[in-house]
């Protein structure tokens, strides 16, 4: 796609002791268990799933129920994290926020991630106009700024869930034709494909089940660090107010809502935002340990 | 192909980018739930003001036909006029442009004077503690909201220490390098994790080149060593970088402009949201997709014209 290439010259010795090496160690890290940055990412995010999924078990109060009489307390053994400006329970609303933003953003990302997949093979499997139309538009799409067309297409569609969906669908998906589009391009010249094809199975057939399953790991890293993206975008556009609606509680509104009190009650702001960047951690690392393992050797 | 070819070939392509971009911003009134002008004017309007702004927009007319009106606007440098300021958008924009440029390059160089020691830190011994240490912040990075990372600077910093202003542009070189290195650092620590990233890459990449070898092997000491050789060769393609998530970078700093009530476009937007201007909300959306169309292109010329390496094929 890109009109300019570097010449491979600088760094072309090295390449080939490194990939010896890698290949040597290879069989050793091809366990999932083996890789420490897969580990910490799964027992990051599981603790955090485990804490939202079990939220009424970890806390008695309603994360809605407002007490006039107990507004901005501190850390106590009665409210862990303390009351907001309202006197909702903090350590209550994290863990209910915690369900909505995780719950919308594994969502949305699925959408653009199916979107994506299939006009990117369309494009890398047929080439010609189709690919030419799809790149175009990938082209016109990537030139906004991600947060400036996200904001804009949930401001004309009305704040909510809905509109966030519809906005990271109509955003996100390039991402994941570019990947797949590359991916397509280069498997589709390998024998089991030209074998397929002269075999006479249906280009339908061959797509689905010969070429997707082979080029889908890309994605699926990929998808690791988007859905990081897209809890980031879930948040701001709370932070905003064009996102998850009061009263339902949600990051984003939490560090909003906080964020008046910040020099007398720094926890309001700074725990849900310390929250936020720890469930991107362990995604991160989650995306860095599934990209390490499924393509050794890089 | 020449070097003239491929800038030639670069701008043709620019065409179809461009009008692409007029074609989505004009594309989002209509996405605008039930009747766009009812909507924007609120539950009070007049059937009368309803009635102007339909015509100012030609709702009334085909698809097709509207298209043509924007972009004969457009064309004419009338972005329309804001329902709430009632002056045209255009003059809005241009004064509210120089304040988001100042931070978009004072953001970058930030951004560099951060990245570029942590990768040199990081690639001077590949899979030793540093290097993990280095590879690991930016991962930190990643998942943390700019406007979260802007209220705590903002707290601690400028109330608490009282080292920069809470907010504003300042005035004159000084007033805007001072007033702006908060909402300069916060953008520039979203974009560090990205660049750190490729330039070790792009280091590491270097460091095994043979002239690099043959300078060792002349024992050019190590300082010296790394930023004759390779600092210089590995910042071409972190440019690039920079380039590329120019659009990431500019979407960085709307929320910050916000936070800290920096007068740029950013702001400019976020506010006309919440008046529900939508000429003005259209206008902004417009100029960042233009600015991002064409830093891509002189990206990839600076990057031609800077690498003699690059060849011109395809």
């Amino acid at each position: 796609m890109s009109a300019i290439s570097l010449s491979a010259g600088a760094g072309a010795g090295d390449s080939a002791p490194q990939a010896a090496a890698a290949e040597r160690a290879q069989p050793r890290r091809h366990h999932w268990y083996r890789q420490p940055a897969l580990i910490a990412g799964i027992v990051i995010i599981g603790l955090i799933l485990l804490a939202v999924i079990a939220a009424p078990l970890l806390t008695s109060w309603n994360p809605d129920t407002q007490n006039l009489n107990a507004t901005l307390e501190g850390f106590s053994a009665h409210h862990w994290l303390g009351t907001d400006q309202e006197g909702r329970d903090t350590f209550a609303r994290l863990l209910y926020g915690g369900r909505v933003d995780l719950q919308v953003a594994f969502i949305a990302v699925l959408f653009p991630f199916v979107l994506g997949t299939i006009l990117g093979s369309l494009a890398g499997y047929f080439g010609g106009w189709i690919d030419l139309i799809i790149m175009r538009l990938v082209d016109i799409v990537v030139a906004f700024p991600f947060f400036v067309l996200i904001i804009a297409l949930v401001f004309v569609l009305g704040p909510g869930e809905r509109s966030i969906y519809i906005a990271i669908t109509l955003v996100g998906w390039v991402s994941y034709a570019r990947i797949i589009r590359g991916e397509i391009l280069v498997a589709k010249r390998q024998e089991y494909v030209l074998a397929a094809q002269s075999g006479g199975l249906s280009n339908l057939r061959i797509m689905g089940r010969h070429l997707l399953p082979n080029v889908i790991t890309q994605a699926i890293i990929y998808a690791m660090s988007d859905i990081v993206q897209d809890i980031l975008a879930i948040v701001t556009l709370s932070y905003l107010g064009l996102g998850i609606q009061p009263p339902a509680a949600d990051w984003g509104t939490m560090i909003s809502d906080g964020q008046n009190f910040l020099t007398t009650h720094w926890q309001l702001t700074t725990i849900p935002g310390l929250v936020v960047v720890v469930t991107g951690l362990g995604l991160s690392l989650i995306g860095d340990g599934l990209a390490d393992l499924l393509r050794p050797g890089q | 192909m020449g070097r003239m070819t491929f800038v030639f070939r670069r701008l043709l392509l620019l065409v179809p980018t461009v009008l692409g971009v007029t074609i989505i911003t004009f594309f989002m009134i209509h996405l605008i739930p039930g009747d766009p002008a009812r909507t924007i004017l609120g539950i009070h309007a007049t059937p009368r003001a309803i009635a102007i702004l339909h015509r100012e927009w030609g709702l009334d007319r085909p698809l097709a036909s509207q298209y043509w009106l924007f972009m004969d606007r457009l064309v004419h440098g009338n972005l329309g006029t804001s329902l709430y300021y009632g002056v045209p958008v255009a003059g809005l924009v241009t004064s509210h442009l120089p304040a988001t440029l100042w931070l978009i390059c004072y953001a970058a160089v930030i951004a560099i004077v951060i990245s570029v020691p942590l990768a040199m830190i990081a690639a001077s011994r590949k899979d030793a503690v540093r290097d993990h240490i280095v590879r690991a912040v930016p991962l930190l990075g990643l998942g943390m909201p700019a406007f979260w990372l802007a209220l705590i600077l903002q707290t601690t910093l400028a109330l608490k220490f009282r080292l920069f202003p809470v907010s504003g542009y300042g005035t004159g070189f000084t007033g805007h390098l001072h007033s702006m290195f908060l909402p300069a650092l916060t953008v520039a620590i979203a974009l560090c994790p990205v660049v750190i990233r490729s330039l070790r890459a792009s280091m590491l990449n270097v460091l095994g080149a043979d002239f690099v070898t043959t300078a060792r092997a002349k024992g050019v000491p190590g300082p010296r060593l790394f930023i004759r050789h390779v600092l210089r060769n590995a910042v071409i393609p972190a440019v690039t970088v920079m380039g590329i998530n120019i659009g990431f970078l500019i979407g960085g700093t709307l929320i910050v402009e916000q936070v800290f009530q920096v007068p740029g476009i950013g702001q400019l937007m976020i506010n006309s949201i919440f008046q529900r201007d939508f000429d003005v909300v259209q206008a902004v959306a417009l100029v960042f997709g233009v600015g991002v169309v064409l830093v891509n292109l002189l990206t990839d010329v600076a990057y031609a014209s800077l690498d003699p390496r690059v060849r011109f094929d395809r």
